[in-house]
């Protein structure tokens, strides 16, 4: 599991990277969390390249970021997920919630 | 019938093992050759089973769990997955998406997740004595390519 932050003006993107369950998501939540709170952004990116797997806690992890950011009416994109990723968050209809592409190439969203 | 081939894994709850029960198990299906999608269906549905066991079964305490994985001709897989934690009073809701007794962030989607990437899923849990998830999966049958 690891975390790699950048903020540019009002954008935050984290870059996650390993394997994402309930056991990594936590470290995950709070490092993302600390910096919706210092940098309060109009975007936050969600960067999933280098994320190897991903379960239903990702979506826990997605779904309570958006609540967060909501607070502020800032947006949220996903980025660079995995087949195996996006048929996770496709199952819990994160494009509902998020601006959503896979591995670079834009799927239909419904926002 | 009898399986194949078998294995059988007991492990404490504590999450680092998350990790563990997954790519044990799939380590396992690999001499079937699945696919990749195959592969991450099993994965993912083991380890939303593992982590109910973790997160719910036995909230805040470490129990055992009990893994076992089950290899039947025509590449018919059946992963069981045991507790003896707290058991679930309605095993029916517990399994509707997005039905969480903790919210937060925790989606609601464990069962949803199981009961999409595999082909059949059982539960039977008593309250007090714990549930026990039978995932069974059944792999394409593809064509060896000898060429």
């Amino acid at each position: 599991m690891s975390i790699k932050l950048s903020v540019k003006g009002e954008v935050v993107t984290a870059y996650l990277g390993g394997e994402l369950d309930h056991h990594s998501a936590r470290e995950m939540r709070e490092a993302i969390d600390n910096a919706i709170e210092m940098n309060i952004p109009s975007l936050l990116v969600l960067d999933f390249s280098g994320v190897t797997f991903m379960d239903s806690s990702g979506i826990g992890l997605v779904m309570g970021r958006y609540r967060n950011l909501s607070r502020t009416g800032a947006e949220l994109h996903i980025t660079g997920a995995s087949m195996q990723i996006a048929k996770v968050m496709k199952l819990a209809g994160i494009s509902r919630l998020a601006k959503f592409d896979v591995g670079g190439f834009k799927v239909e969203t419904d926002k | 019938m009898k399986p194949i081939n078998k294995f059988t894994l007991t492990m404490e709850s504590c999450s680092n093992n998350e990790y563990f029960a997954r790519a044990a198990v799939s380590a396992f299906i690999t001499q079937l050759d699945p696919t990749l999608e195959e592969l991450n269906d099993i994965k993912t549905a083991v380890s939303e089973a593992v982590t109910n066991c973790i997160v719910h079964a036995y909230k805040n305490s470490i129990g055992k769990i009990y893994i076992t994985v089950e290899i039947y001709p025509f590449s018919v897989i059946k992963i069981k997955i045991k507790d003896k934690g707290c058991g679930i009073s309605d095993v029916k809701e517990a399994m509707e998406p997005l039905f969480t007794t903790i919210g937060g962030e925790r989606a609601g989607l464990g069962f949803a997740v199981m009961q999409s990437f595999t082909d059949d899923i059982k539960v039977r849990s008593r309250v007090g004595s714990g549930t026990t998830v039978i995932l069974t999966k059944k792999l394409e049958l593809r064509v060896k390519n000898n060429a």
